[in-house]
């Protein structure tokens, strides 16, 4: 057993190294308590669907999801006539018909969310040259994950610090790489209306989008948990019928 | 002689099978009563581990494969729709990328296990040199897998460690031609990665079949590091062994699983989270974990030249440890000195992946040029000249009279 420690020592050193890989890049984040974090934590699904309205009205002016298919959205509480619903709110393009021609109709659940911008040049022009990245995958994308992008919401500030050179059309955000960001400070307090009543802080606005960010980057996240769990324990509970057969086996020997 | 060979099996069809071609009589002579020193301990399990890991590998990287696109404008988003709309196609990919770090986290407890207890001695020097070039291959099937995603890390990664091989003079530029198929990284360098990273598994898989061949030429080696004199020094492979691995095979199976389902891109970087982009070059182009000491060595030297041929040197000269080691006793268990310095050589592993993780630049630059001296002077300098002037403790007769009476009754060695 002792060479068995050895060697999950030693694991575990090596996964230090991995680690290491990360911490070289680390910045001061504003951590927060989410509850999806934790071997049993799960997306808090009211969380997630006021963080989809802030996307909806405020971040997709800007932002493409262009990964998330809309049906995606099961997997924080909307039903099936919601999903149609709201697809049909969206216009997506489809064809050529018989004519030949291109035309629009209506999203339906399996379309993925549209974007914005017909491209990366458009979207680059209408915003002084800075590109909203996609945010399918950004709370994978960045060190520090959920807690970046609550940070990067909240840290905002206007004016500039004393001594801070700002480029034209550049915001000042305390966790952004170099510190000059080209998107705007863009919540505000009550820049959404809920309609579950909760009260629109702009640290609740952005705990709601950053938990939505979360879900839509690792949809299966509570799916892989609990699935985690089970297998674990069945893992753990072989472990132990093994080792007692081992031992009775090996006891065996003179 | 065309008559069938007579065999022993209760079975009427294994025994047709066998008599004619006689992979079961092979099987029971190789996995049932090979005989295994009965005194070795659970470091031994991580052959089998490894072993497993490999068919994990195998198995998940077929069914991703049959949902991946090699093209540079579909790679990335290929790899998401497994993520979201493939049944189970999250648990394949996590367990596949993973895996592969829980395959070398495997083999490098296998390897330093030789060290230790210097399994790499005669007779087993090719069985140790067919182990080096299983972790050669490894490490190239696992940078082209982790070029298929197309992210920004597969990206830069590729640019950089590809464009290593230019510093070798006249060779060096066709042969970056040839690995790109053009003149940069681009759609025709994915392709051939795509290929060769789905051709190399059944090479290391033909590779670990001619690693067990050789194994079970000689035998296993022990923490004593002495042969079996005879049957009571050993026992029958299975059940006792079978049941030893299985379990240490559990407990393994436990690490990795909490790293897929709780902690799956704790080993990953965000950055291959980013579609690739040949105009962003990221802060930092980090390797994966696993080959951070050898990027921590082909930046410790100043030279390009220099630093490829460094790193390289660093992993072709295990190929000649059998013969850079000069003492005969092969377990540290005997060598007070040597086993100081092995620990010493272990920590400077990682120190030196530690450092690889880092800017090359200022300290950090200094300890990885320490370490990478250090490195060099163990295997050139240490090894060499230890085995001639260490006195190693004296060796058991047996070791079944090591594990029985605890090893006090020995005979004294003289100095090796
Ligand atoms: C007016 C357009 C606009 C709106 C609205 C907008 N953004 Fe942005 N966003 C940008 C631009 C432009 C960038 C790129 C900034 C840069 O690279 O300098 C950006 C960058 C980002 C980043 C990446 C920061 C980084 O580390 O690279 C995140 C995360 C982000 N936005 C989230 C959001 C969220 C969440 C919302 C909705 C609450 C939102 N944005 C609304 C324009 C916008
Ligand atoms: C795909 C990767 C590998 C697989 C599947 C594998 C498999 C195995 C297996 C099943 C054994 C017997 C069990 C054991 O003693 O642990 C073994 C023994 C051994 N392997 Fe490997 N191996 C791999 C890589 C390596 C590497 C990279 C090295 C060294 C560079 C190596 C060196 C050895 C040695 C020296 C032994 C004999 C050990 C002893 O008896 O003390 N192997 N291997």
């Amino acid at each position: 057993m002792r060479a068995l420690k050895t060697a999950i020592l030693s694991a575990a050193l090596a996964l230090g190294l991995a680690g290491a890989a990360q911490a070289s890049e680390a910045v001061h984040l504003d951590k927060q308590n989410w509850p999806h974090s934790g071997v049993f934590g799960t997306i808090d699904k009211a969380a997630a669907q006021r963080g989809f309205q802030v996307y909806k009205e405020v971040c997709s002016a800007c932002h493409s999801m262009r990964l998330v298919p809309i049906r995606t959205l099961a997997g924080i509480g909307f039903k099936d006539d919601e999903l149609k619903a709201l697809a049909a709110g969206y216009e997506v393009q489809a064809g050529p018909n018989d004519a030949g021609e291109m035309f629009m109709r209506p999203g339906l659940p399996a379309d993925r969310f549209p974007s914005p911008f017909p491209n990366d040049n458009a979207a680059r022009a209408a915003n002084n040259g800075a590109l909203p990245p996609d945010l399918s995958l950004i709370a994978k994308a960045r060190v520090g994950g959920e807690d970046y992008i609550y940070s990067f919401l909240t840290g905002f500030e206007d004016p500039a610090p004393a001594g801070v050179n700002l480029m034209p059309g550049m915001n000042y955000n305390k966790v952004f790489p170099g510190h000059q960001v080209g998107m705007p400070n863009i919540l505000q307090p009550d820049g959404v209306t809920y309609a579950d009543g909760t009260k629109a802080t702009v640290e609740q606005e952005a705990k709601d989008v950053s938990t939505f960010l979360t879900f839509v980057a690792e949809p299966h996240l509570d799916e892989r948990k609990q699935m985690g769990v089970k297998v674990i324990l069945f893992l753990l509970v072989l472990a132990g019928l093994m080792y007692a057969s081992k031992r009775k086996l090996w006891s065996t020997l003179h | 002689m065309a008559q069938a060979q007579a065999s022993k099996f209760k079975n009427p069809l294994v025994n047709w099978i066998d008599s004619r071609l006689p992979i079961f009589t092979m099987l029971d002579h190789e996995y049932n009563h090979y005989p295994m020193p009965r005194n070795v301990n659970y470091l031994w399990a991580f052959g089998a581990i490894a072993g497993i890991m490999l068919v994990v590998m195998i198995a998940t990287g077929l069914f991703l494969a049959m949902q991946y696109s090699s093209h540079t404008s579909l790679a990335f988003d290929s790899v998401e729709r497994i993520m979201r709309d493939v049944n189970y196609g999250w648990l394949l990919r996590y367990v596949h990328a993973n895996g592969a770090s829980m395959f070398f986290i495997a083999v490098y407890i296998h390897m330093f296990r030789g060290l230790y207890y210097g399994s790499y001695k005669a007779p087993r020097e090719i069985l140790w040199i067919l182990g080096v070039i299983i972790f050669l291959v490894m490490m190239g099937t696992a940078f082209m897998g982790y070029v298929l995603p197309w992210g920004q890390m597969s990206f830069w990664g590729a640019t950089v460690i590809t464009n290593l091989f230019s510093a070798f003079p006249i060779v060096g530029d066709p042969i970056v031609t040839l690995l790109w198929g053009g003149f940069s990284v681009d759609n025709p360098t994915l392709n051939r990665f795509f290929a060769l990273h789905f051709l190399l598994p059944f090479v290391l898989l033909g590779l670990v079949i001619l690693h067990t061949a050789a194994l079970h030429v000689c035998g296993s080696n022990n923490p004593l590091g002495i042969e079996p004199k005879g049957p009571q020094d050993t026992v029958p492979f299975n059940p006792y062994v079978t049941l030893k691995d299985g379990f240490a095979v559990v407990v393994f199976f436990i690490v990795f699983a909490a790293f897929v389902f709780f902690m799956p891109n704790y080993m990953g970087h965000p950055d291959n989270y980013i579609p690739a982009n040949p105009l962003v070059t990221p802060a930092h182009i980090v390797p994966e974990w696993y080959f951070l000491p050898f990027y921590a060595i082909l930046r410790a030297i100043p030279d390009k030249l220099g630093g490829v041929i460094a790193m390289f040197g660093s992993i072709a000269l295990l190929l000649v440890l059998p013969w850079l080691d000069t003492s005969k006793v092969r377990s540290c268990k005997f060598r007070p000195i040597y086993r100081q310095f092995f620990w010493i050589l272990a920590i400077d592993g990682l120190v030196l992946g530690y450092a690889g993780a880092m800017p090359a630049e200022g300290s950090w630059l200094l300890i990885a040029r320490i370490g990478t001296f250090y490195y060099f002077f163990h295997f050139l300098v240490l090894l060499p000249v230890l085995g001639k002037l260490e006195r190693p403790l004296p060796l058991p007769n047996s070791i079944s009279e090591a594990v029985l009476k605890g090893g006090a009754h020995a005979k004294p060695m003289e100095k090796a």
